[in-house]
């Protein structure tokens, strides 16, 4: 069969995003106009935990401009609870309303909805509701949540455990016992906040007419609202079409579909108006889902040469007070990639789940591999200080060999392909690492705290074979494409991802334009709108090549084969006989030809249709892959710390990455160096911080820490390409590798730097606070 | 309903007379009664800069600039820097060459913010770019290639 060959792919291409988006001419959410808009405020719970006493509309209702004001008690019998992505056995489950019905779990939960002319009146008369609420006692840390006698989230359950997963592993006890040595560590993976710059928006339409709702909303994964909207309303999806129109970031928090989601589509079908809301940043704080949340306790059985032999780990994580769409299940993943790129025997683990009185968590950015990496990053710098030996050189002992793809780890997981002493081999090369230890050894000799931090990482991406997640959510997570082609040879591209600044509209059309030989501007990427594309799945969990793109080459390899017949047909000659490049059909030795465009032309027209052929030039494709890819990369840090203060400067980070193949090298940057930002931000700075009575200190962005440019020197970035087996394109994801290396990175670098001092451990974020209390400590008991 | 105030406002070259009330911020202005919903709105409290926009040629955070401080003065919001696809403003043409945005929700606010910059220092050094975005939150680029597309513009700049 003919095939193409890669013209743009691999370029940098510059986005086709873009025009719209450096002129302001985008349509987020908010900027949704329509005929008779309403527009909500909500008032939310003060209090952590209680009993709602009554709640008082009166005022707000008679305030000029509301229209409605809604409590739990008007939409009681007609909608669903909140919607949740999976179930498991065993878990302790219970529903969460769409509004707080006779009790409050978490500060900033949903109580009544004002819906107004405006969106000042509505915010006017939202203050004029009065809840009285009598406080009950909150939990709020998630290990004294575990205990019998804490307070529970939820009355009707036995415990605060939402899920427990022991893994014992009798092998890792006999490694531990055999073991010249063991270390412990206990490791904090604070909540973070993923603070997407467009916080969390909505715009509902009931249309009476037709009997349809059309929601638009900040979001991820439109096919899991439209889903979603339809079971919690009870009514048939069909009914319901689900818009994510330009979004501004998600990091993982714009998957679930909130309780504010369904709650909006009620009030439009109540009210027979569209209804808009967009939350301030401080309700983005309280009410959108925090991250990460693990506290967690592991040891390590290891030889005198830096050889680790058994991980024994105990992870608790924090599900706050409701389930949201992956939330409790998040934590499962660090167990899977425990071992990291190391080719450890045996592990054994325990997970535990918790409920606390606040907001619920959710992926963000890595969910579940960032504790993994930053565990066992921890580790290997601990190991290697205790063995007296170079971090690189214990990893270089410990990694899995590049001759044993695929490889299978103690904790279950199948790695594709890798190559771990490349990517460190190059970084070494590429950071001067030895000139570095050299340069540091001088620096501590005049007495100055200089560090160089490692990390040498792997972790799961293109979510993923539906087999494997299935028991976390109703859907399947293959993806789809559709390619449709006009008479004219011009290419629309439909796409179940729900690109929101990754580029894929650019990315796919560069695919696009590369199968058919048409221009990029010949070629428009529609994607987050589920009447336009019929099934999808999102973007999110590094998916968005690696499976959507994967879908789009089988549907351009399928209209590929189409056109090729019908060029044949034309060409009066063979299938096997048609060659094809760069847009035009020859026939092998011969001088006849067609374009793509004279092809697509014929493939619509009556008088020229082929026998057997049906008319048209357009294909689906669904892509479910067999497994899932495990890109993988190293990377160094160098900084110093101001001993007087405490304050940490970043003097050097350089990373080394291997994605596999490559659609837009350009894309790819933009992707690690965000990734790596991200990561330091919750090494360094970053922290959602709740008081023990439950109240959000951390509630707006004076109060919430997140990296700003100055705080950062030029990354240097380079890549090896090792591609994967398990989709056609070779390509391995990309989007949350950087915040998966860099996390562990800044803190072994930290940790290295203070070590002179007898300092093994700094919780992140490592504040200059935080360092100065390490090193007066340091100095007192010295 | 609160009284209502006139003012007249120059916004983009085009004049806008009308009655706001007193309490009315200029990012909501802008959005609501005028639709150039190019300005952002990130935070509400002057620490993101995703609402930055020109007033009389110097950038502000127009969260917490009441609409009635702009009667009688010059605003330019994004909307305002290319009056077409193919005249965009050297500022424009760095972020899209340069990868300088992913989300693009930051963008029109950092366009702003830079322009201030340019228009005070046309050869700015990485520190002294840094320092002048540092006001503006991007949470997708990790902010390297922004600055990249800020010095792509100076140059250009300097080139013409």
């Amino acid at each position: 069969m003919a095939v193409w060959r890669p013209n743009s792919v691999g370029q940098p291409i510059k986005r086709r995003e873009d025009p719209r988006l450096i002129r302001g001419l985008a349509t987020y959410t908010d900027d949704v106009k329509l005929p008779r808009m309403t527009y909500a405020a909500f008032v939310r719970s003060d209090f952590p935990a209680g009993v709602i006493r009554s709640i008082d509309t009166e005022a707000a209702a008679a305030h000029a401009g509301v229209v409605g004001v809604y409590t739990y008690a008007d939409m009681d019998g007609q909608v669903g609870p909140s919607p949740v992505g999976a179930e498991m056995p065993g878990m302790g489950r219970a529903d969460h309303p769409l509004l707080a019905d006779g009790r409050v779990l978490y500060v900033g939960q949903p109580v009544a909805v004002v819906v107004a002319e405006t969106p000042q009146a509505a915010r006017d008369a939202a203050a004029m509701v009065e809840v009285d609420i009598e406080p009950r006692d909150a939990v709020v840390d998630v290990e004294a949540a575990m205990s019998p006698d804490a307070p529970r989230v939820y009355e009707e359950l036995e415990s605060n455990v939402c899920i427990h997963v022991p893994i014992p592993n009798p092998e890792a006890d006999k490694l531990f016992e055999q073991a010249d040595h063991t270390l412990s560590l206990r490791l904090l993976n604070q909540r973070v906040a993923p603070l997407p710059m467009e916080g969390r928006a909505i715009c509902a339409h009931w249309e009476e007419g037709p009997g349809k709702l059309t929601i638009w909303t900040s979001n991820q994964a439109p096919h899991f609202v439209k889903q979603q909207v339809a079971m919690c309303l009870r009514i048939p999806e069909i009914r319901v079409r689900a818009i994510a129109p330009e979004v501004g970031g998600g990091f993982g928090a714009k998957i679930p579909t909130y309780p504010e989601d369904p709650l909006l589509c009620w009030v439009s079908r109540a009210l027979r108006r569209p209804v808009k809301w967009f939350e301030s940043r401080t309700e983005n704080l309280l009410g959108m889902t925090h991250g990460r949340g693990h506290v967690e306790n592991i040891e390590v059985a290891f030889q005198s040469d830096g050889r680790v032999l058994a991980l024994k780990g105990r992870t608790i994580s924090e599900v706050g007070a409701f389930r949201s769409f992956y939330g409790p299940f998040i934590a499962l993943s660090t167990h899977t990639m425990s071992c990291g790129c190391y080719d450890i025997k045996a592990v054994a683990w325990e997970t535990a789940t918790v409920f606390t009185n606040t907001m619920a968590t959710e992926a963000y950015r890595g969910a579940g591999r960032p504790e993994a990496a930053y565990i066992i990053e921890r580790v290997m710098d601990e190991v290697a200080a205790a063995a007296g030996l170079d971090p690189a050189a214990v990893r270089r002992r410990n990694f899995v060999d590049r001759d044993a793809f695929p490889h299978t780890t103690a904790s279950g997981a199948v790695y594709d392909s890798g190559d771990y002493e490349k990517s460190l081999d190059r970084l070494i090369d590429l950071a001067g690492y030895e000139e570095a230890r050299a340069a540091q050894e001088s620096a501590r000799a005049e007495g100055r705290l200089v560090g160089i931090g490692l990390a040498t990482f792997t972790e799961v991406c293109g979510l993923g074979p539906s087999a494997g997640s299935a028991p976390q959510q109703r859907m399947g997570t293959w993806e789809s494409a559709t390619v449709r082609v006009e008479p004219s040879g011009n290419v629309t591209v439909y796409t179940g991802i729900s690109p929101h600044g990754q580029g894929q509209e650019t990315a796919f059309a560069q695919m696009a334009s590369d199968a058919f030989g048409v221009g990029l501007d010949d070629v428009v990427v529609v994607h987050g709108d589920t009447d336009q594309v019929q099934h999808g799945v999102g973007t999110f969990g590094s998916r968005g090549i690696a499976v959507g793109g994967a879908a789009l080459h089988m549907a351009l390899t399928k209209v590929h084969a189409k056109a090729t017949r019908i060029a044949a047909h034309h060409l009066d000659a063979p299938v096997d006989q048609i060659d094809y490049d760069d847009g035009t059909f020859t026939v092998s030795g011969a001088d006849r030809k067609l374009s793509f465009r004279e092809v697509a032309e014929m493939a619509h027209l009556w008088n020229v249709a082929v026998p057997g052929e049906e008319p048209g030039l357009e294909a689906v494709a669904r892509f479910e892959p067999s497994a899932t890819t495990f890109p993988f990369g190293a990377h160094l840090c160098q900084v110093e710390i101001d001993p007087e203060s405490g304050e940490i400067e970043i003097q050097r980070y350089v990373a080394v990455d291997d994605f596999g193949e490559v659609i837009n090298p350009m894309l790819a940057d933009g992707q690690r160096i965000g990734g790596i930002v991200q990561g330091i931000g919750q090494a360094m700075w970053e922290e959602v911080q709740y008081d023990d009575g439950g109240q959000l200190l951390s509630g707006t962005l004076m109060d919430y820490a997140v990296p700003r440019a100055r705080q950062f020197p030029r990354m240097v970035l380079d890549n090896t390409v090792t591609p994967t087996p398990v989709n056609p394109l070779g390509a391995k994801g990309i989007g949350e590798l950087g915040t998966i290396g860099a996390t562990p990175c800044i803190v072994n670098a930290i940790v290295d730097a203070l070590r002179p001092l007898g300092i093994d451990s700094i919780d992140m974020p490592a504040k200059p606070e935080r360092i100065w209390q390490a090193i007066q400590s340091a100095a007192a008991t010295q | 309903m609160p009284r209502s105030v006139p003012v007249a406002i120059t916004v983009n070259g085009s004049r806008f007379e009308g009655e706001v009330e007193p309490r009315t911020l200029l990012v909501h202005f802008l959005r609501e009664e005028l639709d150039l919903t190019g300005v952002h709105i990130g935070c509400e409290s002057t620490l993101c800069g995703a609402c930055t926009v020109h007033l009389n040629g110097r950038a502000v955070k127009s969260c917490t600039v009441l609409a009635v401080q702009a009667d009688g003065q010059d605003v330019t919001t994004i909307e305002g820097l290319a009056q077409d696809a193919d005249h965009l403003h050297p500022l424009q043409v760095g972020f899209w060459e340069k990868h300088g945005l992913q989300c693009g929700y930051c963008t029109p606010g950092m366009i702003m913010a830079a322009k201030q910059l340019l228009d005070d220092n046309p050869n700015p050094s990485e520190a002294e770019i840094r320092e002048a975005i540092d006001g503006n939150i991007c949470r997708c680029t990790g902010y390297q290639q922004i600055v990249d597309a800020v010095q792509h513009a100076a140059e250009a700049a300097g080139a013409a």
